[in-house]
């Protein structure tokens, strides 16, 4: 037997539970009830209702990354600097949370900022008035950013710490500050990172749900409650092909969305150390 | 020593990857028993390829492969009676030195190494003798593992992690893992690629000596020039896939065949010359007086003529004037470049010193002039080589 | 200096925001008082309930199955694939292989769980146990495979090869030299699928109706209200896979493997 056959019952595993049921959601997002094809699914989806929650995700998920960015490159990189690379826990303590359950992690801030929550009994004790935190768009975004800030600190450090760093002694050798050193080439250089990072935050904040439920008080909607709610909420058989149309919509803007992004990795740097 | 009794006999054997490369075209080559053969040339000159067809690693195109008279081609390599020291090593990371060298006999069948002594009386009878068959066994295995390591100057590492040898002690270990099976024939990949000079001298010296001492064949597959000319009883020169020369190096070095060889073995100059009759040659604007016949009247040729060969006289006293454009020391002797009144530039090795820049004479006696026919078509990348 | 000093308090700023929740969280979870607000003294209590409940345990229990049989399952497929795929020529099947492999990581979970409920409804297998696995088994494997196929190019080829010289069959080659070498990552794979197992909640919420794992309690508990059980559970849930991540992480970096 040849060594390449071991690959075989991967494969077809993988066809099994990955693409044929991908076709599934294809196929009952272009059917009705009856089975007949139709776009009404998606016509459907063009009401205000549903492209404001699909709106909010976007917006949502957009602001997520953009402070995830902001926040995790500046950390990556000290992580990466020499400061720290001797010891690794640093790294590790970022990672942990990474592999928390998302669940608990959301469920910990409700306990911080709800009503009765940690956070207002000190403002009470410091005799300042109440803020509600659960149930405004301020408080999911925090969810979401708690959620996935390591998500991006993590494939920007593994670019930047493989990075060599002879580069950057070349670069300011022949006359580059810092400034332009770090514009021209350690970011260039770290786009593989920044894109994972990116894809990786992004695509499960803007499919998310639960974290809008726990900390939004169900005053919001997004994409994921929404699909959450066709197939779980109402009974599976009215639910399912709208809520298939939802998800491939979903899975369509991610994968554009994506593959448009891979472009700039491209070229930054050969796909080196980035699987996502 | 050599023996006449042809051991591996390749008989037009081609070999073209998927891709549509021909990396060996129809090669014809016998090997002798305890002989030791070196295939040389440059880097994807299908040595390698050759090497790994007789291994059993890689499967002809075309041709016959010949074992002791027998095609072998569809013989696994498990099942030749050849053993490969590979190219880096492949030593086992996950097992120590004595593991390592072990391994081909932990996969004989054990009544081949050691014999059962008689028959079992009975079931208790059967549990102890093979008990004994076990730890004589063992015992063996032992034995040949530290008759290999001494062979191979390693008594004493046996439970060493092999990652902690260094690159000399891999390579004894390789040798020795790859010896312990007693193969009619040991191929080398390049095994000393990655040694440095003087280590390589030295297991240059060790091989052949191992070589003679256990009386196997040997096909060795290297790139450098001077560890060919060292331990081989006979060089294969190959080029794209073809083979140039086949000689003992002493006819390799003094008669190559073709402008490729002679430049591949040794530096040389090499002239666009033209043989203007029997015992005449002109090159580098001058006509030379030379041994060789043959190659008719006015016809191009070329003309090899090693650095060494060259005298190097005052001016107007030798064959042809020119002036010393550069002077390097390389130990031993000064290499020369030396820009004749033709134009050609002539390497020269003297170990008289010449001030650059002054003018002087070459001479060469007609014997160090080696002709040969043009090449067909000279390999651009063989040419600067 | 200053500019270290500065590294090192932006460090201690995301790693204060990372953990501050979750100490909340466990300090709360010995509270006495049923309040956040107040602290009632150090109370045990919570635990006590939570190992007292039929529906936790059963819980863990199917957590546990469902975790321990994707594993199983997962490491063998995907140490073969790998295997498998690394023999490949670079061409069309493994490409396919590898895109596939990449598809199922990038996929969002909520798509994993539902395409793959769909298919389990329209093929009228019953969602429970059995769908969990399956559907863990298959966001499971990728991991395995990218865990092993370093190890399997770390490995020189000519291991391999020097094996079947010295004698090896081709099989036993593969056991008795390619597997050896291979190992850690095998190991490393199955760590990971099983913390990805235990730590799933969204494939599972939705491939499963009859049984459910503790982070679907955890959900439907949150939806109700703040349950310091909930705390108490969540941070037992944590301590393990923070547990089977040191492990994971003093075999291999893990940021290799993510």
């Amino acid at each position: 037997m040849k060594r390449s056959s071991y690959a075989a019952p991967y494969g077809i595993w993988m066809v099994m539970f990955t693409i044929v049921p991908l076709l599934f959601v294809v196929y009952f997002a272009f059917t009705s009830k009856t089975g007949a094809f139709t776009f009404d699914n998606f016509e459907k989806f063009m009401k205000p209702m549903y492209l404001e929650a699909l709106f909010l995700s976007l917006k949502l998920a957009f602001f997520c990354t953009v402070i995830c960015f902001l926040i995790g490159y500046p950390a990556a990189k000290f992580l990466a600097s020499k400061d720290f690379s001797k010891n690794k826990s640093f790294v590790i303590l970022i990672l942990i949370p990474m592999w928390m359950n998302f669940l608990l992690r959301t469920y910990a801030w409700v306990g911080i900022l709800e009503d009765t929550g940690i956070v207002n009994t000190v403002l009470e004790f410091m005799g300042l008035p109440r803020i509600q935190m659960i149930g405004t768009e301020g408080a999911v975004l925090l969810g979401m950013v708690y959620n996935f800030l390591p998500f991006m600190i993590l494939p920007i450090y593994t670019v930047l710490k493989k990075m060599d760093t002879r580069v950057i002694e070349a670069a300011e050798d022949l006359g580059a500050n810092p400034i332009r050193v770090f514009w021209r080439v350690t970011l260039p250089l770290s786009m593989p990172g920044v894109v994972s990072g990116i894809t990786m935050v992004f695509m499960p904040a803007a499919t998310t749900f639960a974290i809008s439920r726990l900390l939004g008080n169900g005053m919001f909607w997004l994409m994921g409650d929404l699909i959450d709610y066709q197939f779980r909420e109402i009974s599976m058989s009215s639910g399912q092909n709208f809520g298939s149309a939802m998800s491939l919509i979903m899975m369509v803007l991610i994968i554009v969305s994506v593959g448009f992004l891979r472009r700039f990795e491209d070229k930054g740097q050969k796909k080196e150390g980035t699987k996502w | 020593m050599v023996q006449d009794m042809r051991l591996i006999e390749l008989k037009g054997i081609s070999k073209s990857f998927d891709d549509g490369t021909e990396a060996l075209s129809n090669i014809d080559l016998y090997i002798r028993k305890c002989e030791f053969i070196t295939l040389l040339g440059p880097s994807g000159c299908g040595k390698t390829t050759m090497l790994r067809i007789i291994g059993g690693f890689e499967y002809a195109t075309t041709g016959q492969l010949l074992f002791e008279g027998k095609d072998i081609a569809a013989v696994p390599p498990y099942r030749r009676r050849v053993n490969t020291v590979f190219q880096k090593y492949a030593l086992f990371p996950h097992m120590n030195v004595f593991d390592n060298v072990a391994f081909g006999l932990t996969l004989k069948d054990a009544n081949e190494l050691v014999p059962e002594s008689r028959p079992a009386k009975n079931v208790i009878d059967g549990w102890i003798l093979k008990m004994k068959h076990k730890r004589a066994l063992k015992k063996e295995i032992e034995k040949r593992v530290s008759r290999m390591l001494k062979l191979v100057k390693m008594s004493g590492y046996e439970k060493r992690s092999v990652d902690a040898l260094s690159g000399g002690q891999q390579q004894r270990i390789a040798i020795a893992r790859a010896l312990i099976n007693e193969p009619e024939v040991l191929l080398l990949d390049e095994p000393l690629g990655a040694l440095d000079l003087k280590l390589r001298r030295e297991m240059q010296l060790e091989l052949k000596a191992m070589q003679q001492k256990l009386g196997i064949t040997f096909i060795y597959v290297t790139h450098d020039q001077e560890e060919a000319l060292t331990m081989s009883d006979t060089i294969v020169v190959m080029n794209s896939g073809r083979i140039q020369q086949i000689g003992d190096p002493k006819s390799i070095y003094d008669e190559p065949k073709n402008a490729f060889v002679a430049d591949f073995i040794g530096e040389s100059n090499i002239y666009d010359a033209r043989m203007i009759r029997d015992y005449r040659v002109e090159f580098c604007g001058t006509e030379f007086e030379c041994e060789d016949a043959g190659f008719g009247e006015n016809n191009p040729v070329d003309v090899v003529i090693r650095p060494e060969d060259w005298v190097v006289g005052n001016a107007g006293e030798g064959m042809a004037d020119g002036v010393v454009k550069s002077v390097i020391f390389k130990g031993v002797h000064y290499e020369m470049i030396i820009e004749l009144d033709s134009g050609d530039k002539c390497k020269v090795h003297s170990t008289v010193m010449q001030a650059e820049g002054s003018r002087v004479s070459l001479s060469v006696i007609p014997f160090n002039i080696h002709i040969m026919k043009k090449m067909q078509q000279v390999p651009p990348a063989a040419k600067e080589a | 200096m200053v500019k270290k000093a500065f590294k090192r308090v932006y460090i201690a700023l995301i790693l204060l925001f990372l953990y501050a929740p979750i100490a909340v969280m466990i300090t709360l979870s010995f509270n006495a008082s049923k309040s956040r607000a107040s602290w009632g003294g150090f109370s045990m209590e919570w635990y006590a309930k939570l190992f007292n409940s039929p529906e936790i345990m059963n819980a863990l229990q199917v957590t546990l199955t469902v975790a321990v049989v994707a594993t199983i399952f997962a490491t063998i497929l995907g140490a073969l694939g790998a295997i498998g795929i690394h023999a490949m020529r670079k061409g069309w099947a493994s490409n396919m292989l590898m895109n596939l492999s990449h598809l199922s990581m990038t996929t969002p979970d909520i798509a994993t769980g539902v395409s793959l409920m769909l298919m389990f409804v329209f093929m009228k297998v019953p969602l429970g146990m059995g769908t969990m696995i399956m559907a863990h088994i298959a966001f499971d494997t990728p991991y395995v495979l990218f865990a092993v196929l370093p190890k399997l190019s770390q490995m020189s080829p000519s291991t391999y090869e020097a094996a079947l010289d010295l004698g090896c069959r081709p099989g036993k080659a593969l056991t008795k030299v390619i597997l050896p070498q291979i190992m850690p990552g095998i190991v490393t794979g199955a760590l990971l699928s099983f913390t990805m197992s235990l730590d799933d909640f969204v494939v599972s919420y939705f491939t499963s109706n009859t049984d459910q794992t503790l982070s679907m309690i955890v959900y439907s508990a949150a939806r109700r209200g703040i349950e310091p059980t909930i705390y108490a559970l969540s941070t037992l849930m944590f301590l393990a896979v923070l547990v089977l991540l040191i492990i994971i992480n003093k075999r291999t970096a893990l940021e290799d493997v993510m």
